[in-house]
């Protein structure tokens, strides 16, 4: 330990201004101790709001995965699941989000480590896995739509670009938050209010993978089942 | 000796003594500061990695199962719903680091919560909208439902 924390028991006013500025002015290169919990528990305060927020859009996903369950036989003689999705195409989806997401996670740990340039390669990286799951989802699509399979065609394929296109929106969303966040990044660095952001984004991020594990599961994959 | 660091009402419950407490006890043991191992946003590279490891194998199971068509339809949706539950899992452990210590208690009520709304939601929608097309279109069945 290099700095000893105001006991509390001498100092209660000065321990909670110790926790205060721990919360704001943490450097990982100093103390661990009581500060490292304080420091947590303040940011989980600071992401329970956010968290709440990505409840709500769990809501909105899950009426968007209920109305998609309930038509996808709906093909009005249109073509089904089977015959539309090509599976191969989705795993290397996958594979880009779910990469992205340790890309991001990485991202999360340069940022305790307080290293700025580990922090914007990362989050570099996870940006263009996103482009790249986002160009592939806008082909896909454009794809559907020239063999006459666009959303107009039955429920099922309504349902279907409704869902998916939801969650591309999300992740276009993801992928300006994550330009902002350079910006903050290349202006300021590592500032507690950075952290935080990057926080959130990083809840935001993970919780989209979350979602697209239901769309691989539940449209694509039974989908040809 | 461990006095809470704030006041409080029920310093039993306050996870700074708890956390106070726990720390006491790492310091007996090792006399030295730690490093970043407990509570939510504070992961290791190691977290991360076993995270996506359980990924790839989760995701690619059924991805192998569906693509060779190693099963009958029959066993291999149930087989794809289980895969997809355990995945997500994961994830809410290894890359949202959801645990069950005391400063996240609200996190994870909002998310039982919400867990049992989509439940409700979804296996409810199925239910009627099963029902609906069974009883009240006879004639469409065939035809695939709503269609």
């Amino acid at each position: 330990m290099s700095s000893t924390p105001v006991n509390p028991a001498e100092n209660p006013v000065g321990a909670f201004k110790d926790q205060l500025k721990s919360a704001y002015d943490h450097n990982p290169n100093e103390a661990h101790d009581t500060h490292d919990h304080h420091h947590q528990d303040e940011e989980a305060k600071v992401t329970l709001g956010f968290w709440i927020y990505l409840m709500s859009d769990c809501l909105i996903f899950a009426t968007l995965f209920a109305t998609f369950a309930v038509l996808k036989d709906a093909t009005a003689g249109g073509p089904n699941g089977r015959e539309l999705f090509d599976l191969g195409f989705v795993a290397i989806e996958t594979s880009l989000l779910l990469l992205s997401s340790l890309t991001f996670g990485l991202s999360m740990i340069s940022m305790q480590n307080n290293k700025l340039n580990g922090v914007l390669g990362w989050l570099a990286v996870t940006g263009l896995l996103g482009l790249g799951f986002m160009g592939m989802e806008i082909y896909e699509f454009n794809h559907l739509i020239h063999e006459g399979a666009g959303p107009d065609r039955s429920a099922f394929l309504s349902a279907f670009f409704t869902l998916v296109g939801t969650h591309g929106l999300h992740v276009t969303s993801g992928l300006i938050w994550m330009g902002v966040m350079f910006v903050h990044l290349f202006r300021r660095g590592i500032t507690p209010a950075n952290r935080i952001r990057m926080m959130e984004l990083s809840l935001f991020w993970h919780f989209l993978d979350i979602i697209w594990i239901g769309v691989f599961s539940i449209v694509y994959l039974m989908g040809a089942a | 000796m461990h006095i809470p660091d704030k006041p409080t009402l029920h310093p039993a419950k306050d996870p700074h003594t708890e956390l106070a407490d726990h720390h006491a006890v790492d310091k007996l043991n090792h006399g030295d500061a730690h490093g970043h191992d407990h509570g939510a946003g504070h992961a290791s590279v190691k977290d991360y990695l076993i995270g996506f490891s359980l990924s790839v194998i989760l995701t690619a199971i059924p991805f192998v199962l569906t693509m060779l068509k190693l099963m009958p339809t029959a066993t291999l949706v149930p087989v794809i719903l289980i895969l997809g539950v355990i995945q997500i899992v994961v994830h809410l452990r290894y890359f949202l680091h959801m645990n069950s210590s005391s400063s996240q208690v609200w996190n994870n009520l909002a998310f039982i919560f919400t867990a049992i709304i989509v439940g409700i939601l979804i296996i409810g929608s199925l239910w009627v909208m099963t029902h609906l097309n069974h009883n009240m279109a006879p004639g469409m069945m065939s035809g695939g439902g709503l269609g």
